[in-house]
């Protein structure tokens, strides 16, 4: 298969696993979002989940798959960009580049070594110190859960230098899918860009004030 | 006659005996420089003295000296062609410099362009790119009537635009990856619009994107560097439009 070498090819899958994810993290930020709402709430949401039965599993399957095709490619390229650029200049001044392109694979795979930590910790839940409940409703009681896990400065602190890693690279990511894909101009360059930059840093606002604000009521109690 | 313009600089320059030789940076004073000079007559000048003194002169490359050649290529305190904006070393002036500054004159750096001798590289990999599909097949015969083939204003332009490209290497010079993307789809890019061009678009884009893979050049990440690098400002809208023309080429 040409297209699974090709230079363009392997971005465009690249780009597409990757838009994928981030539709999942907006969608997750939403559903984490239920938290706000209290017991009730995020309970009744991850009871909805889990009722869906193997469509749970079809999904995580597909989901498996994407981020395993993006962190694969996203390291042959990386090796193969290293060594077409292998002398450095002794002066070499950024013009265009930025800090969040320059990163790309060290805040992907930060974001990586984060997934695998939090699979563990509220999906496996076989972290030590996970508080396991169930609610008044039997419910499994994700609420209290995730509001004694990041009574924890340590963990809170963890997700939310994760969430500062996904954001840097989303706020490149998200432009570069649609440059990949051919849908860009320079007149919808900046465009793109900020409303890429934009999502991206929803998506920081989104998740980090949970674990921050419930660190900071617990700190203030 | 001292003339109380002339300023004196200290350069940095990388100087390399050989492809395999090992290399290092030579510092050298450029004194009485005229801010009217430009940047390679600065160097000619330099290299008067270092052949005077015996010492073996700076190799780099030049030949319009006008910006349309597209051989000159140093890059100066970090920036391809220097730090002024849509200019090549050989229409870089000396006024844009101060008395008493340092610069660091550098060869282009990637695998793909392997050193020839000081600032001297090899850039036929680039040629190698063109010769994949950078052209038009077409029967040769008596010359063809203007205008019988009829193209659109805006087509022509946007053909021009990409057809500025002189082919100095910039863009790969400038670019994290060494990825020569911006060159290969300015050419890409200029013939898949144009009536002449449009029939090998797909093969065009294959081949090309291939021979690049297979003359070392590295994979574009968006950087956008090569555009700011670019002495003719192509720009990366001609890379959004070879992976389009590559996404048409796979499902054709
Ligand atoms: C502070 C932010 C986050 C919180 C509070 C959070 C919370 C949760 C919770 C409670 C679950 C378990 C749901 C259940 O099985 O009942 C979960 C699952 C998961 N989260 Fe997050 N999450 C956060 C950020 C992220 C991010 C940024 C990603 C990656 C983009 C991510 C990826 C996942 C994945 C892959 C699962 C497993 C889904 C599945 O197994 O179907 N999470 N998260
Ligand atoms: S010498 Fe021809 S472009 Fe500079």
């Amino acid at each position: 298969m040409q297209i699974l070498k090709s230079v363009v090819g392997r971005k465009v899958f690249m780009a597409i696993t990757g838009q994928c994810m981030v539709l999942f993290a907006v969608v997750h930020m939403l559903g984490n979002s239920s938290i706000f709402i209290g017991p009730d709430g995020i309970n009744a949401y991850a009871k909805h989940l889990h009722d869906l039965g193997p469509l749970v599993w079809i999904f995580r399957a597909g989901l498996f798959a994407f981020v395993a095709i993006h962190i694969c490619y996203g390291i042959q390229l990386t090796l193969e960009n290293n060594a077409a650029n292998p002398t450095a200049y002794a002066v070499k001044k950024q013009l265009k580049a930025t800090f969040a392109s320059t990163t790309m694979i060290w805040t992907g795979l930060l974001i990586a070594l984060f997934v695998i930590f939090h699979i563990l910790h509220f999906t496996a839940r076989v972290t030590p110190g996970v508080v396991q409940g169930v609610d008044a409703l039997g419910r499994y009681d994700v609420f209290t859960m995730v509001v004694s896990a990041f009574k924890n400065g340590g963990i809170a602190f963890v997700y939310v230098v994760a969430m500062c890693a996904l954001f840097f690279h989303l706020s490149h990511g998200i432009q570069s899918f649609f440059q990949t894909m051919g849908w860009n101009t320079d007149r919808t360059q900046c465009t793109i860009s900020t409303i890429g930059k934009a999502v991206a840093f929803i998506l920081l606002a989104g998740y980090a004030v949970i674990p921050i604000s419930i660190l900071a009521s617990a700190l203030i109690k | 006659m001292s003339d109380h313009n002339t300023m004196n600089l200290t350069l940095h320059v990388w100087r390399q005996k050989g492809p395999n030789a090992p290399g290092k940076l030579e510092t050298y004073e450029a004194k009485n420089v005229s801010p009217d000079m430009s940047f390679l007559e600065m160097i000619d000048e330099v290299n008067e003295d270092l052949i005077k003194k015996g010492v073996e002169p700076i190799a780099f490359d030049h030949d319009c000296r006008e910006g349309i050649c597209g051989m000159c290529s140093q890059v100066i305190n970090g920036v391809p062609h220097g730090g002024q904006d849509r200019t090549t070393v050989c229409q870089l002036h000396m006024r844009t410099f101060k008395d008493g500054d340092n610069i660091f004159i550098e060869p282009w750096r990637a695998k793909a362009f392997p050193i020839v001798k000081d600032l001297v590289v090899d850039r036929s990999a680039l040629d190698t790119i063109i010769q994949a599909g950078g052209y038009t097949s077409c029967h040769t015969g008596g010359v063809a009537d203007g205008n019988t083939i009829l193209i659109p204003k805006p087509e022509a332009d946007y053909a021009m635009d990409a057809a500025e490209c002189i082919g100095c290497g910039a863009c790969v010079a400038g670019c994290p990856n060494g990825s020569a993307m911006l060159f290969t789809s300015a050419k890409v890019s200029q013939l898949a619009v144009l009536p002449q061009g449009k029939v090998e678009a797909a093969t065009r884009v294959n081949a090309m994107t291939e021979a690049l893979q297979q003359c070392g050049f590295g994979n574009c990440s968006n950087h956008y560097e090569c555009q700011a690098a670019c002495p003719k400002g192509i720009n990366v809208k001609f890379i959004a439009k070879l992976n389009r023309e590559y996404l048409k080429a796979v499902f054709e």
